[in-house]
């Protein structure tokens, strides 16, 4: 696979967010406000390549029955070092993301590409697919999160547009699942027409 | 190189070396973080205080006092208090405890209002940050206690929100109790506290 189309993989063909249904914990809790998603997103894709460069480089290293406990240090320290880095020099969205951060280390498609990606991978392509991945779930939680925020709350980015009498279920927990529902069957409806 | 096999002196050695190269890399984090993360607090404590209290021009995160579990930051311009910011919470909103900072002038009126973090739900008791729910607060002198209208009061609760209004009322009744209850051991003038106050 050439190392363009392992970064678009991510993106679209194998998308984490609507195509594998990867880490629906945080997609479902944190999409309420745009910018939300955004900062996850962007947390998340930092873990991410930071991870997958990491498992590639110590591949060889790791003997494979303790291979699940080595991936889970390496990702556990990089999202504490997130975690820190934030509460340092961006503490608004700190506040915002609250308790959503450490849960990346739990998830799964942090430790899905170590698993199927990175430990058989040169450290480029690795580097290529977290990348990859990170963004296509950045895109998807941003766009997700833009729905409910509009349709809930009428704005997008924290800009109003002025509109009365919003649907709040959208920002609520059953408005995640109905749009996220809506983004899957999309995705495989425009995916069917492209065979 | 060829992968490491995976008997026991190698899975043992392998682990041993990740976790202290990464609890190495942390501990560099945490030691150059630690600084910037204590200067964040304490640069959000002060703008919430700079909004809830007339212009002051001293430090007030220097000069705070505690009492009965709340946070007290006197506001003095020149030498004179113009202002006490309460940092308050609340147990009873619809997501748990939520923290308010409120302002009192020196009369015991209160100045303004702000909500620091919540949980509370976006887009309902979200709403406690409009300048609409909070602003029917200023000006308004404490008697007795604060309650939303349906409670008997005077508080117009935020439309489908309630919870999170009451809660709110809450906080500010708290700090305006703490605040009555401690300012007699409390030396306006000097700035400092008087009666084993910490």
């Amino acid at each position: 696979m050439s190392n363009w189309k392992t970064f678009i993989n991510g993106l679209w063909k194998e998308n984490p967010t609507v195509v594998l249904v990867l880490g629906t914990c945080p997609t479902l809790a944190v999409t309420t406000e745009a910018i939300n998603g955004l900062g996850m997103g962007a947390a998340t894709t930092f873990v991410l390549v930071f991870a997958n460069i990491f498992v590639s480089l110590l591949k060889n290293f790791i003997p494979d029955k303790v291979r699940i406990a080595a991936f889970v240090v390496i990702i556990a320290s990089f999202v504490t070092v997130v975690d820190l880095v934030m509460k340092a020099y961006t503490p608004a969205l700190y506040s915002a993301l609250g308790i959503f951060i450490p849960l990346i280390v739990v998830n799964c498609i942090l430790l899905g590409r170590a698993e199927s990606f990175a430990q058989k991978n040169g450290v480029f392509p690795s580097l290529l697919d977290g990348l990859g991945m990170g963004l296509g779930f950045t895109a998807a939680l941003t766009i997700m999160a833009s729905v409910r925020e509009l349709l809930g709350n009428g704005s997008i980015f924290g800009h109003s547009f002025g509109f009365e009498n919003n649907m709040l279920l959208f920002i609520l927990p059953p408005g995640a699942f109905l749009v996220y529902g809506y983004m899957i069957a999309l995705t495989n409806k425009i995916k069917s027409k492209q065979k | 190189m060829k992968k490491l096999e995976s008997t026991l002196p190698n899975m043992v050695l392998s682990l041993l070396l990740i976790c202290s190269i990464m609890a190495a890399a942390l501990a560099l984090v945490y030691g150059a973080t630690k600084e910037p993360i204590a200067q964040a607090y304490i640069k959000g404590e002060n703008d919430a205080v700079k909004e809830v209290v007339p212009a002051f021009d001293n430090d007030p995160n220097a000069d705070q006092w505690e009492a009965d579990g709340l946070v007290f930051y006197p506001a003095k311009k020149n030498g004179e208090l113009v202002g006490t910011a309460v940092k308050t919470f609340t147990e009873s909103g619809f997501s748990g405890r939520f923290d308010v900072m409120v302002g009192f002038l020196p009369d015991g009126t209160i100045y303004n209002s702000k909500v620091l973090s919540h949980k509370e739900t976006p887009g309902l008791g979200s709403k406690m940050s409009d300048p609409k729910f909070h602003d029917q607060f200023n000006n308004l002198k404490i008697e007795g206690n604060l309650s939303v209208k349906k409670d008997g009061g005077t508080i117009d609760a935020i439309t489908a929100a309630t919870i999170s209004s009451r809660a709110y009322c809450d906080a500010i009744n708290r700090a305006h109790a703490a605040l009555t209850n401690n300012n007699n051991t409390y030396d306006s003038t000097s700035g400092a506290t008087k009666g084993g106050q910490e």
